[in-house]
């Protein structure tokens, strides 16, 4: 008898953290994984950022001041993939991490291991590929895109290594979305149906599909490239009989459902803030649902609205816009719910509600300029300008980085088990709601006046714009430093938060004490009408 | 700096001010042909629905956010789903759109009607400029020039004043008539570019292999400029675009000039020239075309572009030298400068690379040579 009580004894604290700088590098916890995929996508997001002012400083004024355009394309390649793949999609694992198992109530992810693993692969790949920043010949500077064949024939040799990192961040956003559909599928608490689950977990599951149909064509096309470089094959190169339109077809077929993986876990987040601060339930929960579906089963059929200046044929110019067109009736209808829930609530306004807020006001006008893009004869004004260039970053910025932001502040009281400083928040909230709209609103007005992306140098007319833009790219980036020191004091001396941190707040995660247990529910809890959406 | 904001913050006051007027500066080119004028309308309709649409949307949310305050005593209503208002936003966008959908169709199908042309010019990127070719049904008449970017380093680096047409000048214009359609015909040797003229509203990439159509009628006579906008290297931000649009009979008069002094440029071909003569040419061709690669003291930027300045092939065989501009180097950056340069301009270059940099090989290189080694391959 005594032996088996003993026996419990020591597994109760096997099931502990480790300790050390090995706890981080062998957990197999979902909050650890979490925890940690949230710090290397925010140290993605300085590097990443600090790139993008390196940018804004040359584009300051008229002229070549401090860098050479080489270096000028190599900084906004860079600056897309790392923000891309690096900051906002790792981010939105951790916040899976952290958040799916507590909300379907779960104790863990269903694939540990492999969580470990989708994790550890990342700090690997993005190391290799800011290392080719330092070869000789520079690093990757063909643009996020890579259009072949600038990217093939005519690239860097350390192109070769950027092609190996990207494979492996396919491979680890592939492991990270099985792993989310497994503990999706087969881990929810008794009771709790698919049309009962928290809008984060669906847009999620929805989003892991995504990720696991597109990521392996992105690997094609990285693979067709290698080949095209190393092997003499001529999938992109129009003298060996290949074609560098396909190309654009290949990485586009994955670009848009990847656009989308960056905003449907907005949505979610999104969905679960406004109802909570407005004290209220979500408008609309099985429109919303059904309304993320729609979005991403149109995402695979409006590719080539990137590139309706290839030069296709008429019938496929029409499809494409009408196509395109038709995402905004889904995406409208989730604007629509998000303000009929909020309509007759009882709001406050804590920073993760600001903001939601200022997502869905300025995630509005991104969406309102990209009606304005799908509209195939004025796009060939607009292609390639500064006005894609706001277009999106206004569903990326104040979009998809709002949202994380939102739900960092939102969840920071679970997570820790402690509370940021209020009015410090709201300071953060305003200073980056300023910076983002000084830095990217002139840019509609820069693009429509015929200023080009990409180039490190412009003419006289673009200047003011420019310089208004290069201003609130500073104060931007300098109030994500802030957000970082919040964070630490938060950490650090934050006020203890008790277990339902915000009074409108739904959903399992809030029936656990504030921080969470390691484990999170070692006994499936009761999935009640009083915590469910639906 | 101080002067610019202030100008900006009265800019953004006048612009509210004035409502509807809005410059050049802030909002796409009406433009100077059918097509431009009807897709900027198509423009503007289009962003005066969607800022109806934002006024609307942002009113109830704003309404709701000012009023519906838990600080102002409010209670939570309790209602979360109405299956009429959820139609309605649904069918309402859906018939915006369609309205949307049908002057959209109809400038699109009207741009595509690339037929009836008057003539015809083949325009190809290259890294970094354009070659402009008039595709005449009689070929020995047909004429091609390249057209690169004539903003001098000094206004690029801030070492002089910059011109109102920074970054946008080039050394010769695409001169074309007015009230004729032209149609180009868009393509690449090497990466992809797009050739953008915004006054005209067409914009299509130049994509290698590839031949794509664009047509323009433009009304008015003008110089009218544009950017690649397709990202194609390091100096894709310096390959501008200039179009000259003028009445028909000084066009026809300076084409005709045009293909007569080219027909006398090429029987110069043959004449032999000094050292010297060829040491100036030579440089300014190399100023033009190898140093935004090579740079302009012949160190290039190893290993991608390798240095001229002591290299194997500056100071080995001729012919080799010769031949290798000629051909360019396939699967690499370097290009086959024989379509691109004339006898003279290939002979004067190599000779200057082979006699410049502390390279002193001592030969001569004369546009007999090149010839030659043309015929001879």
């Amino acid at each position: 008898m005594s032996e088996i009580i003993h026996a419990d004894h020591h597994d109760d604290h096997a099931h502990g953290p480790a300790k050390g700088i090995l706890r981080w590098l062998y957990t197999t916890n979902h909050k650890d994984i979490g925890t940690l995929y949230l710090w290397f996508s925010l140290a993605m997001f300085f590097i990443g950022g600090a790139m993008a002012l390196v940018i804004r400083t040359e584009l300051f004024q008229p002229g070549l001041q401090f860098i050479e355009p080489a270096f000028f394309n190599q900084m906004t390649t860079n600056h897309g993939l790392i923000m891309v793949f690096g900051a906002i999609m790792p981010a939105f694992v951790g916040l899976a991490n952290w958040l799916i198992p507590m909300q379907v109530g779960a104790p863990d992810m269903a694939l540990p291991r492999m969580n470990n693993l989708s994790f550890w692969i990342l700090p690997f790949a993005f190391s290799m590929m800011i290392s080719t920043l330092f070869m000789e010949g520079g690093g990757p500077n063909f643009g996020w895109t890579f259009y072949a064949p600038l990217s093939t024939t005519y690239a860097p040799d350390s192109v070769t290594y950027f092609i190996f990192a990207v494979h492996l961040m396919g491979a680890s956003s592939i492991m990270g979305s099985i792993n989310i559909i497994a503990t999706i599928l087969n881990m929810r608490a008794p009771g709790m149906t698919l049309m009962k689950m928290p809008m984060f977990v669906w847009t999620w599951l929805i989003t892991a599909y995504l990720l696991i149909a597109v990521m392996p064509v992105l690997a094609g096309a990285v693979t067709m490239m290698l080949f095209d470089i190393h092997f003499n094959t001529s999938f992109f190169n129009a003298a060996g009989g290949g074609d560098p339109v396909m190309f654009q077809h290949i990485f586009w077929f994955f670009g848009h459902p990847e656009v989308y993986i960056m905003i449907l876990p907005a949505f979610g987040i999104v969905s679960h803030i406004i109802p909570t601060f407005a004290r209220k339930r979500l408008f609309g929960y099985t429109s919303m649902v059904y309304a993320v579906a729609s979005i991403a089963f149109l995402s695979f059929i409006v590719w080539a609205h990137h590139m309706f200046t290839v030069g296709m044929p008429l019938a496929g110019q029409l499809f494409f816009m009408y196509s395109t067109m038709l995402i905004a009736v889904p995406t409208g209808v989730k604007v629509f719910n998000w303000i009929a829930t909020m309509w007759r609530g009882s709001m406050t306004f804590e920073t993760p509600m600001l903001f939601a807020i200022a997502f869905v006001v300025l995630f509005t006008i991104g969406g309102l300029s990209g009606i304005m893009l799908a509209i195939t004869p004025a796009d060939y004004q607009y292609h390639d300008t500064y006005f894609v260039v706001a277009h999106f970053h206004y569903v990326l910025v104040p979009g998809a980085l709002f949202s994380i932001i939102a739900a960092v502040y939102f969840w920071i009281p679970k997570w820790t088990g402690k509370m940021y400083d209020e009015s410090l928040g709201k300071l953060h909230f305003w200073l980056s709601f300023i910076g983002v709209n000084v830095t990217f609103f002139p840019q509609h007005f820069s693009g429509l006046a015929g200023m080009p992306r990409r180039i490190p140098d412009y003419a006289l007319q673009f200047a003011d714009f420019n310089m208004i833009s290069s201003i609130g790219a500073f104060i931007f980036g300098f109030s994500q430093l802030f957000f970082l020191y919040v964070l630490i004091k938060t950490i650090r001396s934050g006020k203890p938060a008790v277990g339902r941190a915000w009074e409108g707040a739904k959903g399992l995660e809030w029936v656990l004490p504030s921080p969470a247990p390691y484990h999170s529910f070692t006994y499936p809890p009761e999935v009640t009408d009083k915590e469910s959406y639906a | 700096m101080k002067n610019q904001i202030l100008r900006m913050l009265t800019g953004t006051l006048a612009f509210i001010a004035s409502g509807t007027v809005l410059a050049d500066e802030w909002n796409m080119r009406v433009g100077v042909t059918d097509i431009s004028r009807q897709v900027y309308d198509l423009h503007m309709t289009i962003f005066y629905i969607c800022v109806a649409i934002g006024v609307v949307v942002f009113g109830v949310l704003f309404w709701s956010v000012f009023q519906h305050r838990k600080s102002k005593g409010a209670v939570p209503a309790t209602f979360h789903e109405s299956t009429k208002l959820e139609l309605a936003w649904t069918i309402v966008p859906t018939l915006i759109l369609i309205v949307m959908a049908i002057p959209a169709t109809q400038v699109l199908v009207q741009m595509y009607d690339t037929g009836g042309e008057d003539m015809n010019i083949e325009v190809r990127g290259y890294q970094w400029k354009w070659q402009y070719k008039y595709l005449d049904e009689d070929y020995n008449n047909s004429y091609s020039f390249f057209s690169s970017l004539a903003t001098p380093r000094s206004q690029i680096t801030n070492r002089s004043e910059k011109a109102d047409t920074y970054l946008l000048e080039v050394d010769e214009h695409l001169r074309i008539p007015i009230n004729r359609k032209v149609r180009f015909l868009v393509t690449s040797e090497d990466v992809i570019h797009a050739w953008w003229v915004p006054d005209f509203g067409i914009k299509r990439d130049a994509v290698p292999g590839m031949l794509n159509e664009l047509w323009a009628i433009v009304e008015t006579p003008g110089i009218y400029r544009g950017q690649c906008t397709e990202l194609c290297g390091q100096d894709h931000g310096f390959m501008p675009i200039v179009v000259e649009a003028m009445p028909e009979a000084e066009f026809d008069a300076w084409y005709a000039t045009k293909v007569s002094s080219e027909i006398v440029r090429q029987e110069t071909m043959s004449k032999s020239l000094t050292h010297d003569e060829l040491m100036v040419q030579g440089e300014a061709t190399y100023g033009t075309y190898c140093s935004s690669c090579h740079m302009a003291n012949g160190e290039g930027v190893p290993p991608v572009f390798p240095a001229i300045a002591g290299s194997i092939v500056a100071n080995g065989s001729r012919d080799d030298h010769l031949s290798l501009v000629i051909n360019g180097i396939s699967g690499s950056a370097m290009q086959a400068f024989g379509k691109q340069l004339d006898a003279v301009q290939l002979a004067s270059v190599v000779h200057y690379q082979r006699n410049a940099f502390g390279n002193d090989v001592g030969d001569v290189s004369q546009p007999q040579d090149v010839i030659n080694l043309s015929k001879g391959q």
